[in-house]
């Protein structure tokens, strides 16, 4: 090996009059930035494997620890940017594709802070969510195009199956295997007492969690891990993965280091080997294939659970959901180019795709045009990240929201994007034993029941303050929106008015 | 200007559109209204006028000779307009074939409403809630099939608290409305009067943000917004009661008050 071309990014800064050489950080920390100097008897830290995960910083008991961003620079240039002469230096050594996890970081606009919500005065009251009922309860599935009725007259029930949520959030994937076992358990039991669902991705369901399979979505993506008919019959709906927004067109890799023990048997893939998900359905190509897929999932479970298609939001999803609105699916889940992973190629990841705020005016906007939108509900995800977003997510067009980094959040990630490592300190995305218990799922399914309730005060008090009192009156109310610094293209596309107008 | 013609579709063109008539009118009123810039069909009913003006009261009923007409149902709405200035277009009724709506309120799920009914052929130029509210109507009961009661089920339906506590089939039914056309909750105060052919509806929003009082004497049905405009066309009335937010009044010509 050459001479390390890298300066560390973040440097520990550790004040030393607070240091009590406790080492609490040095067996906090799986990347081993701290060490104990026993002849000098101080604390030494190497910055280079640092990953800026505040493991350290949050434990530490006298407050020693901070993370700074280092002010050591390369000679200035708005062009060729440290970050690219890195990442050259980085490839140079290792001749590999670079990984990196969660969701795109760059500064791409996002739309969702460039849009101003209502409220009413005067002539339409607000309605005051504490002494009012206010309406948060949502059901996703295709909506009947007539009515029928029995001999007596009365009104038959052709409702197709669908899914009853408490509020319009649900988990998003992450499978057992990219997250821990204590992070599934949390989001499980979260979803079951938020009365919502959490999705398994695309890693099988572990034999422990089919006890809450009411609020389960159990994924079928391009590798069939652990797909069989109990796993189908399982879950309160079915979702074929098409796309991820972290990574449009392209496959996962889950290395053979990780397929052990109970992950193996879940994902049924033997201990050790690679467990790869091609990137298409090897027995998709085309509408009509995912259609047979659609209707085979349907057939092996009787009518009863309904399918979930997810596509990436890639430059043409509008023709692409309208395809899938008539495929027999019953949910469309659009996921944007923000949309977090537990590992992508960070050239995919930060450069394909399009904004979820886009794709969802314009998915909803065609659906509208070809008077399909009824046969399908619209969920979104790729970046909620908190309830104005989802507010704002309903009023474009959405029926509901998938959050998955915004649960991790809750969860104790803190978004140090090294996923992929495998080594997170928070215990959620590893397999460690030694790591994952430090995630106590009693109190992690708290945080996250916390999370989606305090959301629902906030979607209910923006909706009180629009004076609406029933989230159905919200979907697609686009004048309820009021672009900022918009231009007319944008504005346009989110199908919105500019403030002011 | 406002002209009146008395048309029926020619029925060579309404041959071959293979609609029926209703529909074939609905769709020639939607091409007016949104093709031709600045022509409006402010009625288009077989057994019902509807006649819009600027001005007090007696200067419109005199203006449109209404004493020379008669009828069974008469729905009059003076607007002090809310949103938008006084235009003698935007004045109530709004109608569309048979179907007629007065509206005192402003709805606040609009967008919503607008952009689902869209979907099903409709174009909503005059941009104002009773519109879209006439449109529903039209929509729910002469092409969905729905009874007046259960398009209140749907329009003002009732919480989900309500009725997770309602008996079995009442429940079902509520529910089974509220699934199935959810996007045609109407939210936001709003007490209307939709005159159908053979009757009148009347319907508060769910939280009764609008007040409306119903007052009957013999064989007479009244509604209004207020206890006192009835009580100017009969003082002695055998019963005034207000209903219940959501709660729809349908008075009908030979079945009486529902
Ligand atoms: S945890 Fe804090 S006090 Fe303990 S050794 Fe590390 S820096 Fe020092
Ligand atoms: S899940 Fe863990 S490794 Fe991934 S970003 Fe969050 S803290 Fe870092």
């Amino acid at each position: 090996m050459g001479i390390n071309l890298l300066y560390p990014e973040y440097e520990v800064a550790r004040n030393m009059d607070r240091c009590i050489n406790c080492r609490v950080c040095e067996r906090q920390c799986a990347n081993e930035v701290h060490s104990y100097d026993k002849e000098k008897k101080i604390m030494c830290s190497d910055d280079s494997k640092c990953v800026n995960c505040h493991r350290c910083v949050a434990l530490c008991p006298t407050r020693a620890l901070k993370i700074v961003k280092t002010d050591h620079t390369f000679k200035e240039n708005a062009n060729w940017r440290g970050s690219i002469i890195n990442e050259i230096y980085k490839q140079a050594e290792s001749g590999a594709v670079l990984l990196s996890s969660m969701g795109n970081p760059n500064a791409y606009p996002v739309y969702f802070d460039k849009i101003l919500l209502n409220a009413s005065q005067v002539t339409n009251p607000s309605i005051d969510p504490l002494r009012e009922p206010m309406e948060t309860k949502v059901f996703l599935g295709s909506k009947p195009n007539s009515i029928q009725r029995d001999k007596d007259g009365k009104l038959v029930n052709n409702l197709s199956c669908g899914i009853e949520l408490s509020v319009p959030i649900m988990f998003s994937a992450m499978s057992y295997g990219s997250i821990s076992y204590n992070a599934h358990e949390s989001l499980a039991r979260a979803a079951r007492e938020a009365g919502i669902l959490y999705n398994t991705g695309e890693g099988g369901l572990h034999k422990d969690f089919y006890q809450y399979g009411s609020n389960t979505i159990v994924q079928v993506a391009s590798g069939r891990f652990g797909v069989y008919k109990d796993y189908l019959e399982a879950g309160a709906a079915i979702e074929i993965k098409m796309g991820q927004g972290a990574k449009p067109g392209i496959g996962g890799h889950l290395p053979g280091t990780k397929i052990v023990g109970d992950i193996s048997k879940t994902r049924m893939v033997p201990e050790g080997s690679d467990a790869i998900s091609p990137a298409p359905h090897h027995d998709i190509y085309s509408i009509e294939d995912l259609r047979q897929l659609v209707y085979s999932l349907k057939e092996s479970t009787n009518y009863t659970k309904p399918v979930i298609v997810k596509i990436a939001a890639v430059h043409n999803v509008a023709a692409i959901a309208s395809g899938i609105a008539r495929s027999g699916a019953d949910i469309i889940s659009i996921d944007g180019f923000r949309g977090g992973t537990g590992a992508a190629p960070t050239r995919i990841r930060d450069n394909v795709g399009i904004p979820i705020e886009l794709a969802l005016a314009s998915v909803d906007q065609r659906l509208r045009e070809e008077g399909i939108r009824d046969n399908v509900s619209v969920v979104v995800g790729g970046s909620i990240r908190n309830s104005s977003d989802i507010v704002k997510a309903i009023a474009l067009g959405a029926d509901c929201v998938y959050i998955g980094t915004a649960a991790l959040i809750a969860l104790g990630c803190h978004l140090c994007r090294s996923c992929h490592t495998g080594k997170c300190n928070w215990g959620i995305a590893t397999q460690e034993p030694e790591l994952v218990k430090r995630l106590n799922p009693d109190m992690g399914y708290k945080r996250l029941v916390n999370l989606v309730s305090a959301w629902k005060h906030e979607i209910k008090e923006m909706m009180g303050g629009m004076g609406i009192n029933s989230i159905e009156s919200l979907r697609g109310n686009r004048l309820m929106l009021r672009g900022v610094g918009l231009n007319e293209k944008e504005l346009q596309i989110l199908g919105i008015k500019h403030a002011g107008e | 200007m406002i002209w009146r013609y008395f048309v029926t579709p020619l029925p060579t063109k309404l041959d071959e559109s293979q609609l029926d008539e209703r529909e074939f009118t609905a769709r020639c009123v939607m091409k007016i209204n949104k093709g031709i810039e600045g022509a409006y069909v402010f009625s288009s009913g077989k057994n019902m006028g509807v006649f819009k003006a600027v001005g007090f009261p007696e200067d419109v009923g005199e203006f449109y000779k209404l004493y020379e007409y008669a009828g069974y149902c008469w729905t009059a709405h003076g607007r002090y307009p809310t949103n938008t200035p006084g235009w003698w277009g935007g004045a109530h009724p709004f109608a569309l074939l048979d179907y007629s709506v007065v509206h005192n309120g402003e709805i606040s799920s609009y967008d919503t409403n607008r952009r689902t009914i869209e979907m099903h052929g409709y174009k909503c130029t005059l941009l104002t809630d009773t519109e879209v509210i006439t449109y529903i109507i039209d929509y729910l009961n002469r092409k969905v099939g729905l009874t007046l009661e259960e398009i209140a089920g749907v329009v003002a339906a009732p919480f989900w608290q309500v009725i997770d506590n309602m008996p079995q089939g009442e429940k079902e039914k509520y529910s089974y409305l509220r699934k199935a056309f959810s996007s045609m909750l109407i939210t936001g105060p709003f007490s209307i009067l939709a005159g159908f052919e053979g009757g009148i509806m009347a319907l508060n929003d769910r939280l009764k943000l609008r007040s409306m009082v119903i007052g009957e004497k013999d064989d007479m049905f009244y509604a209004a917004s207020e206890e006192c405009a009835i009580r100017v066309l009969e003082e002695n009335l055998d019963r005034v009661w207000s209903p219940k937010g959501g709660e729809a009044v349908i008075a009908t010509l030979n079945r009486g008050v529902l």
